[in-house]
């Protein structure tokens, strides 16, 4: 006789209450496959914990984005925000989807020229650029956005010396009803700081004003701070070709777009509240299209959304390492994923999958990583289904910002992998070992045994 | 181990326990381990039968098996011994 | 004439000290001359007085909470619907508004009508959004903002005069007088109902509200004033009485037009010493306190369900004043396996 499937005994109390608190989210369709390649299987071929990428996934979101800007707006063009996530790879991707590149150091410059882009299409932003950052970015021709005084003027003394005028743009920080504002990169507008930048740019005759830049804040859930920030750059715009009769080719709006994450603290989820790429687009083209500038001057409009386009693409697959219980008899379940590689669970609630089928009965259940540190935490209360030690599970949408803002913290990084169109799998990065870092470090003789 | 006397189950899994007022529910492999319980079955007993029926390894059901006695335990539905 | 007999679903059947609309719009509902009604109550906790009242709902689901996702939610609502043949659902609650709207056409192709506010007009009353909303209406609004991140807290006092109120999102109301109180009603509320928070200047005066029911059009089907006479420490109305008061209600109907408001709303006002309305709420929804409008002679939420069937609804023209409403507490007695039945089976 065939054996029955077996799940663990669970016993759950039942809480009598009112509807006042956070509830509960049950969620226990498991994930088996990633396009169409078996999570199992990679984590047998890769090893445990793994990153995986999707392809698909990321052509399929920028072609979204991408439609919903150029159906309302005839001049439109994206820049891979680097630091969103700057594995060659994913840049060489967006790269050949048509993606200029921002970078904001010159680590990343490096990156971009070495991703074979053209010095023009690379936006430098940030508030540290060194000189000879700017010296060569100047020289390639890349859209240099100006952070504040001390910059521009030393900007102004390098076009001097190395007899270029350097294209720039200036970066605008402003109020756009949200709180808080972003006022600690660029100029101010309220203030007339803005103004008084773009007269010394103007003045100088040393650089070209090519371009107006903001980047009003990040994970922006409403899209209507997009139309004043657009209103005020247009302003501008208008004042300089008054004044100068000068035409500014660029309005940047940078970044900011949400994805479809939950953040902590917030009540509904983001796959329910996350506005649209036609909402932003929305937004931001009914300003410019309604605005005063003539239609043969009409800027191109510059996207530097990062998060919005990666993080959809990215999971990170993993293994169950122990089930305990707390001293409240709380279940816990010790996953090989950490903090030191899945940081944005500092903000998100992330989705949690397992990768195999399960039990329908969930237990709150709270899921730890693997680091001998408090912090260690994926998840403080989630309903999950009890898995037994050597599952697997798979956390979803983890695109953004893990794989660079990772940390190597008593252990060593795990693979990435792209899986292609074709479900094919590459690896994009590999595994780091002891001797690479071994390598960079350096003991005094005398402390040798 | 025995069962607090006056705990009722219910076939569907509920379980409320009169003196302390709290109610529980139980999925289906828990209403079995629980009727074993209930008849006072040894632990080897209950392992050999679940054994028998699910498809499942001694170390993973013995882990599982302790783990839900130890829960029954934090919710009072044993008998202190 | 025969009657239509209509399947209406409510939520909010939390009767409490803090209560849902959901008991009062039913018992307009069972009150309609226009038709009859079988109510399938939805709930979301297992104790919520609606659930075990006599002549109150015919049959109980159990619901998932807005913050499980509007996917499995609406495969809920499937469910129900196989079984019962929903003709319209009235949601009650603020926080699970937004799921509604968002899921409204799929709803309407299932058959079940509502009447809701569109989401624009849901967001732009939001209060963290009440001084633009002021500002665009021309409305006396208290001065507020909405607030993230504790660590923000700490310069309110350039910003504001003590004390201020504190306010959750959807829920939850507290005044406070210095910055310990507000950090400690801050994290309290934003625990429970997520952020932003928000800080709102605190008007002093006598608070008096308005239930109203606008057509989508512009026209207000029906408004009554109400003061409250006794405020519990939720800041609940336990008692109220009816108002003859015109500015208010020229307050209700211009807001209305204006915003073309669709379905039931509450506006909350405080009434200064020297005459002014400042509104300091505007609630998307029916209020708990709607049976005082049926008692006043206004069925709104008969008037709203048709409106919903797309019938043609003769705005109430006329309201009795002095008309009171006095809460009361009562105790029913249940049976474990009224319990047990609901929560293995989820519906009773």
């Amino acid at each position: 006789m065939e054996k029955l499937r077996y799940e663990s005994p669970i016993i759950n109390k039942v809480n009598a209450g009112m509807p006042d608190k956070f509830g509960m989210n049950v969620n226990t369709k498991p994930i088996s496959y990633i396009d169409g390649v078996s999570v199992k299987d990679l984590l047998k071929d890769y090893g445990s914990p793994l990153f995986v990428l999707s392809e698909k996934t990321i052509t399929e979101t920028y072609n979204n984005s991408k439609r919903a800007f150029t159906s309302r707006y005839p001049k439109i063009q994206f820049a891979w925000s680097y630091k969103t996530n700057y594995l060659n790879a994913v840049c060489s991707l967006f790269h050949q989807l048509g993606s200029w590149a921002e970078v904001v150091s010159g680590f990343e410059y490096e990156k971009a020229i070495k991703n074979g882009i053209e010095g023009k299409h690379i936006i430098f932003n940030g508030p540290d650029k060194s000189k000879e950052d700017l010296i060569k970015a100047s020289k390639n021709g890349s859209l240099i956005h100006i952070d504040h005084f001390d910059e521009l003027y030393m900007l102004i003394e390098i076009a001097d010396s190395i007899d270029e005028t350097p294209k720039v743009a200036i970066r605008v920080n402003m109020d756009t009803g949200i709180f808080p504002q972003w006022d600690r990169f660029g100029f101010n507008y309220e203030n007339g700081e803005a103004w008084n930048a773009i007269n010394r740019i103007m003045i100088s005759k040393k650089l070209n004003l090519v371009g107006l830049h903001c980047h009003i804040g990040t994970y922006m859930m409403s899209p209507s701070p997009y139309s004043v920030a657009t209103k005020k750059l247009i302003d501008l715009a208008l004042e300089i070709d008054h004044k100068y009769k000068h035409k500014i080719k660029y309005l940047d709006l940078g970044g900011g777009f949400a994805s479809k994450n939950t953040l902590k603290g917030a009540y509904l989820p983001g796959t329910d509240t996350c506005p649209t790429f036609d909402d932003y687009a929305d937004a931001i083209t009914n300003v410019i299209i309604n605005s005063q500038i003539s239609p043969e001057n009409l800027p191109t409009l510059i996207l530097e959304t990062g998060r919005a386009l990666i993080d959809d693409a990215g999971y990170i697959l993993g293994t169950v390492l122990a089930n305990k219980r707390l001293a409240s008899g709380r279940r816990a379940t010790i996953i090989d994923i950490g903090v030191n590689m899945l940081f944005t669970s500092f903000w998100y609630e992330h989705e949690i999958f397992p990768a195999q089928q399960c039990s329908t009965q969930t237990e709150d259940t709270t899921i730890y990583g693997p680091l001998c540190m408090n912090i260690d935490v994926i998840r403080q209360a989630i309903q999950f289904p009890i898995l037994q030690k050597g599952d697997n599970v798979v956390i979803k949408r983890i695109g953004a910002y893990n794989m660079t803002q990772w940390m190597q913290f008593i252990t060593l990084r795990p693979k990435i992998i792209l899986i292609d169109t074709e479900s094919k799998a590459h690896i994009i990065r590999k595994n780091e070992t002891n001797s690479v870092f071994e390598n960079l470090e350096i003991t005094p003789k005398y402390l040798k045994k | 181990m025995r069962l607090k006397k006056n705990i009722a189950i219910s076939e569907t899994g509920f379980i409320f326990n009169p003196s302390t007022g709290d109610s529980f529910t139980l999925n289906p492999i828990g209403i079995e381990i629980l009727s074993f319980i209930e008849n006072e079955k040894k632990y080897e007993e209950i392992s050999d039968a679940i054994l028998e029926k699910y498809d499942v390894d001694t170390i993973t059901f013995e882990k599982n098996y302790y783990d839900f006695i130890q829960m029954l335990k934090n919710n009072h539905l044993l008998e202190n011994e | 004439m025969v009657k239509p007999k209509y399947t209406i679903a409510v939520t909010g059947l939390n009767n409490t000290d803090n209560p849902g609309p959901g008991v009062p719009v039913i018992r307009g509902l069972r009150e309609s001359d226009t038709f009859d009604v079988r109510i399938i109550g939805l709930a979301y906790e297992n104790l919520e007085p609606g659930i075990y009242m006599p002549n109150t709902a015919d049959k109980i689901y159990q619901i998932p909470y807005p913050s499980a996702g509007g996917e499995a939610f609406i495969k809920k609502i499937e469910y129900i619907h196989s079984c019962e043949k929903l003709d319209c659902i009235i949601p009650n609650f603020d926080a699970e508004l937004y799921t509604f709207m968002k899921n409204e056409k799929k709803l309407a192709q299932m058959g079940i009508k509502t009447f809701l506010p569109s989401i624009k007009q849901f967001e732009e009353r939001h209060k963290a959004n009440l001084p633009s909303f002021g500002k665009k209406y021309n409305i006396n609004v208290p001065k507020s903002i909405a607030v993230t991140n504790i660590s923000d807290l700490s310069n309110i006092n350039d910003k504001f005069d003590f004390p201020v109120l504190v306010k959750g999102k959807f829920y939850d109301a507290y005044i406070v007088y210095n910055l310990e109180q507000l950090q400690y009603n801050f994290n309290k509320i934003a625990s429970k109902w997520g952020v932003p928070v928000i800080i709102q200047e605190y008007i002093q005066g006598t608070e008096v509200n308005v239930v109203a029911l606008g057509d989508g059009k512009g026209n207000t089907i029906g408004a009554v004033p109400m003061r409250k006479q006794y405020i519990t420490d939720k800041g609940k109305a336990w008692g109220g009485i009816t108002l003859d008061d015109e500015k208010m209600l020229e307050i209700t109907r211009n807001l209305i037009k204006k915003t073309r408001w669709r379905g039931g709303m509450e506006l909350e006002m405080i009434k200064t010493e020297d005459n002014k309305y400042f509104m300091i709420e505007i609630n998307p929804r029916i209020p708990a306190w709607v049976y005082l409008a049926n008692g006043a002679g206004q069925n709104l939420p008969e008037a709203l369900v048709n409106l919903a069937m797309g019938i043609n609804v003769e705005p109430y023209k006329t309201y009795k004043t002095g008309i009171m409403f006095i809460r009361y507490s009562y105790d029913l007695i249940g049976n474990i396996s009224q319990f047990e039945k609901l929560n293995i089976n989820g519906e009773l």
